[in-house]
């Protein structure tokens, strides 16, 4: 499904990411943990195409990203601790114009349900600003789904969700699970990183250090191991 | 889904956003009228002086309100980090870049489309020339104006001075375009005929033509700076 070989960022004399190689399989759910810094968001912003490597590729579908960004761009869905939408635009505007943007069939039908799914209908033609962040992040939720992408990409999605977003986080990857939807997430949580991931893969200092299957690891052999490579010590 | 319609997407967006906030558009005919009016209490209107500063004035005008709509064109894509969502709905950034375009060509447009007349009634000026080559030329003079202006707010929306570093980097690029637009609708206000001006028209379509192209094409790297 994705594959990145040799992946370097350089940002004037600092190197961000160097020679960063993996591969992630259709359907694996994937979690990036690491110290400020490491790397983390970087490497999710290459993988959804939205930063150039200095050096390196990625791969989507054995298609080369930024080759073939058309092919690629419209199964990537991303779920950050920013919104992503337009303070001035209604909740169901927002949605239509990602949907227009991404060329959607059914598009109303389509976004009432997303609205209705993530308990927004009733706020639907109010402005994003009149928002509280729960309510922002919801409709976020129904914004990174809004075309069913196969790749969903997580940066700290869990950031700032009220209780019922995260009821409704909770939920939307499960599904996502269910459906072979492959998910990657960036979190500074062991705990989440546990519970919603296959694989986890530890950042630091723009390498990357660890890889290995959750099955095999339990919360404090996950703190433990994180501390050793990292050299960061954690509560 | 096509080019031209996630271009006609990404503008119905904007003006929308714009219609519903006013913050842009109240800026700029706020500071258009001002400086207007102040100019108009600078220059006396019965000297002769004014039909030499008219052509500049309207540009002094024209140039400092797009400024100001211009440094506000991309912050709405930058709050909530609007901007990456946008990229991951279009493979070509150029699509962006064509979509801020227009919708900052249409901001601009209503702002001239306001001042200018209340600027020829401050100024008590009779046009003497045609009516419909002033405005063919004010267009063209205002499509170079964004045309580079928006590729530059772009490229400085990511800077921490960005409301300073965008009229420093813009105004050296726009001297051509400025003498060419100042000296034809210095000329067509005074009754030119087509022959006397049509050299400065040719510069002002030759800037608008590269500038756009080169723009669009270099779209893509602005946004890796």
């Amino acid at each position: 499904m994705l594959k990145a070989k040799g992946i370097v960022k350089q940002v004037g004399p600092k190197t961000i990411l160097q020679g960063i190689n993996l591969e992630i399989r259709a359907g694996e759910c994937v979690a990036i943990l690491g110290p400020n810094g490491a790397g983390k968001s970087t490497l999710l912003k290459i993988l959804a195409t939205l930063m150039k490597p200095s050096a390196g590729i990625v791969y989507l579908d054995g298609k080369d990203a930024w080759k073939s960004p058309e092919q690629v761009r419209g199964n990537i869905g991303l779920i950050s601790h920013q919104s992503l939408l337009y303070d001035n635009l209604t909740a169901r505007e927002n949605l239509l114009f990602y949907g227009k943007m991404l060329g959607l069939n059914d598009l109303d039908q389509r976004v009432s349900q997303l609205l209705k799914e993530v308990g927004l209908l009733l706020s639907a033609n109010e402005q994003v600003r009149n928002f509280s962040r729960g309510m922002q992040q919801r409709l976020a939720l129904a914004r990174a789904i809004l075309h069913n992408p196969p790749l969903l990409f997580l940066d700290e999605p869990f950031t700032g969700l009220d209780q019922q977003g995260i009821g409704l986080l909770n939920n939307l990857i499960g599904q996502a699970k269910t459906k072979g939807t492959t998910l990657i997430m960036v979190t500074h949580s062991f705990e989440e990183g546990l519970a919603f991931s296959d694989r986890v893969l530890v950042l630091n200092k723009g390498g990357l250090v660890y890889t290995g299957e959750t099955k095999e690891l339990t919360i404090t052999g996950l703190r433990d191991l994180y501390c050793e490579k990292t050299g960061v010590k954690t509560s | 889904m096509s080019y031209y319609n996630q271009i006609r997407v990404l503008v119905w967006k904007d003006l929308a956003s714009e219609f519903r906030s006013k913050e842009m558009l109240n800026s700029m005919l706020i500071f258009a009228l001002l400086t207007t009016v102040i100019f108009s209490f600078a220059f006396d209107p019965e000297a002769d002086t004014v039909k030499k500063v008219f052509p500049g004035v309207i540009w002094v005008a024209l140039c400092f309100a797009g400024i100001l709509g211009l440094n506000r064109s991309f912050q709405g894509e930058k709050s909530n980090d609007c901007f990456m969502g946008l990229l991951l709905c279009t493979p070509d950034p150029g699509v962006v870049y064509l979509g801020k375009l227009f919708s900052n060509l249409i901001f601009m447009l209503i702002i001239e489309l306001i001042s200018l007349p209340i600027l020829f009634l401050l100024f008590d000026y009779r046009l003497q020339g045609s009516l419909g080559w002033l405005v063919l030329v004010i267009a063209l003079g205002t499509w170079g104006f964004i045309a580079i202006g928006t590729f530059l707010s772009a490229l400085a929306m990511n800077t921490k001075n960005s409301e300073l570093l965008l009229p420093v980097i813009l105004f050296p690029l726009l001297i051509p375009l400025l003498i060419a637009a100042v000296k034809a609708t210095g000329l067509i206000l005074g009754g030119g005929d087509f022959a006397s001006w049509s050299n400065w028209l040719g510069i002002i379509c030759s800037f608008d033509l590269i500038f756009t192209v080169v723009s669009w094409f270099l779209f893509d790297y602005v946004l890796e700076v």
